[in-house]
């Protein structure tokens, strides 16, 4: 069963991690490192990826030509996903085990973090 | 099934023997996409077949036996499904072409001209890419996959698509004339040094599958060398590889964190490829060419030839910078070239050249400007505008062994308040 987990951000969550003492940054980079080590070393890992700041982001959307629209990133949004992991593993309980590893993550502010489970569904391929 | 990997010194053969088998092809039959097939899958049954039965004596022509023969069944039912289709009797292709000796000849150029086809200006550099890692290098798709990261199916289209491309184009397979062989000769070294950056540039993660770009780039790199040994550009882009690679041991750290040049181990560069860059740069050099790749691998071999960061000449680096610069408008250039001349005259020197290129669109707004001239204001004692820039640059980035080098040099300058 393959899960996605979900480090999501608030807005200035960039900004304030790039402030970080270096005890902390050292500490944050070395397990992050340690764990994708670990769960390929597990069999677990499928994907791993930290997304670029969202000062970047953009919304895009078709117009009325089909040629795409973009806008800034919605002022109301409060969170940006700032990184996943997909893991392939037997059951949620190993998908919660490993969030929870990931949630104590070193760094500053409210720890440990929230991370946001889901199952992702088989794609087609996948039907026998 | 994917079969195991068969042992190094075989893979090395049939990658090797990969391009010759398909040149042997290409002149006999012509269909691109046809006899690309039919050589990769004699590739894979030699690699299956070879490591359990032994090495054929005319390991050459046992390839292109097999591809032949597979390029012959796929004549063959093509023609019985144009048959089928009920097309006019007569207008089939001949069926079956004359058998090839045993060890047909082979012409050395063959690798050159299929990394004209497979590097041809009208495939975007990922197409091109991939398809010279399979034609010419002799990967297969899953491996060339794994290298750039995404599913086999991704490549795999893209490999078949930059195919049909090159079977729609008609490009004859043999060499380009004189006036047309420069242009499509750069366009040849610029994907080989796309391929070297690809496998350079990654340093965590699956960084072992990765370096095998960086190999391999060399190696085909190499091949041209040995083909075209007066072209300076193509002499001065292998050195180029070697004299970057060699500080591949001292580049990282042991969490894979970026080390930069001034502060590497310089006992871990390899002597070796060092020693064989510089000798390489220097003989085009000698010869009185001037090219692009041959200027930077002149760079590189001062900085590789310093014992210490101490002792890098810096005048001469500025100088080989500044007749770079009158090459190219490469905007990156000019950046390298602003730190040369800080090094040589002190950091505001540095910082003047870099003024106006806040006005150029490539760059300004771009990690590296900011990245460059936070080092040098920490160079000039303005700790908290090099923050500021650190930050900056660490924000914009898309890398992050780039972020985290980046995120450091900021906190570290801030903890020294």
């Amino acid at each position: 069963m393959k899960y996605m987990l979900m480090l999501n951000t608030p807005r200035d969550g960039y900004a304030r991690y790039l402030s970080w003492p270096k005890e902390v940054l050292a500490a944050n980079i070395a397990f992050m490192i340690e764990l994708s080590k670990k769960l390929g070393a597990a069999g677990e890992l499928v994907a791993t990826e930290g997304l670029a700041s969202p000062q970047q982001a953009k919304l895009v959307r078709a117009g009325a030509d089909g040629k795409p629209i973009t806008d800034g990133v919605f002022p109301e949004s409060k969170e940006f996903l700032a990184g996943y992991w997909i893991v392939d593993v037997d059951g949620p309980e190993r998908a919660y085990e490993i969030a929870a590893e990931v949630s104590t993550v070193p760094g500053v502010g409210d720890a440990p973090l929230w991370i946001e489970v889901r199952e992702i569904m088989r794609g087609r391929q996948d039907i026998k | 099934m994917t079969p195991p990997p068969p042992e190094p010194r075989i893979e090395r053969l049939l990658r090797e023997l990969a391009p010759q088998a398909l040149g042997a092809l290409l002149r006999r039959f012509r269909d691109f996409p046809a006899c690309e097939d039919a050589v990769q899958e004699a590739l894979i049954a030699a690699a299956a077949q070879w490591p359990r039965a032994g090495v054929p004596d005319q390991p050459r022509g046992w390839l292109i036996q097999v591809a032949q023969r597979r390029m012959t069944d796929h004549l063959r039912s093509e023609i019985s499904r144009r048959r089928r289709e009920a097309a006019v009797a007569g207008e089939a292709p001949a069926a079956v072409a004359p058998a090839l000796p045993a060890e047909p000849s082979i012409d050395p150029e063959d690798t050159l001209v299929l990394l004209f086809m497979c590097c041809h200006p009208a495939l975007s550099p990922a197409s091109a890419i991939a398809l010279t890692l399979r034609a010419v290098g002799g990967l297969t798709t899953a491996e060339i996959a794994r290298a750039f990261l995404v599913p086999e199916a991704t490549m795999a289209q893209r490999i078949s698509r930059a195919k049909q491309s090159i079977k729609k184009s008609r490009v004859p397979f043999r060499l380009p004339d004189a006036g047309e062989r420069a242009r499509r000769l750069s366009s040849v070294l610029h994907v080989l040094y796309l391929v070297f950056n690809e496998g350079y540039t990654t340093t965590s993660g699956p960084a072992l599958q990765r370096t095998d770009l960086s190999n391999e780039a060399i190696r085909l790199t190499r091949a041209v060398h040995q083909l075209l040994p007066g072209d300076g550009e193509v002499a001065g882009l292998l050195a180029l590889m070697l004299l970057t690679d060699a500080r591949r041991a001292a580049r990282t750290g042991p969490g894979g964190e970026l080390i930069p040049l001034d502060e590497q181990d310089r006992t871990l560069w390899d002597a070796r490829a060092i020693a064989e860059g510089v000798a390489l740069a220097g003989a085009a050099l000698r010869r009185g060419s001037v090219g692009e790749y041959q200027l930077q691998a002149a760079i590189a071999a001062v900085h590789d030839e310093a014992p210490r960061a101490e002792d890098t000449d810096w005048p001469q680096i500025l100088a080989l910078y500044g007749v770079l610069k009158r090459l190219s408008d490469n905007p990156m250039v000019a950046l390298n070239h602003a730190i040369a001349a800080a090094m040589v005259h002190g950091p505001q020197a540095g910082l003047d050249l870099l003024a106006p290129l806040d006005a150029d669109d490539r760059l300004s707004g771009h990690h590296r400007l900011d990245a460059v001239r936070a080092h040098l204001l920490e160079r000039a004692g303005q700790r908290a505008a090099a923050i500021t820039l650190y930050r900056a640059a660490a924000e914009k980035t898309t890398s992050l062994p780039e972020r985290d080098y980046l995120t450091m040099r900021a906190a570290r300058l801030s903890a020294a308040d």
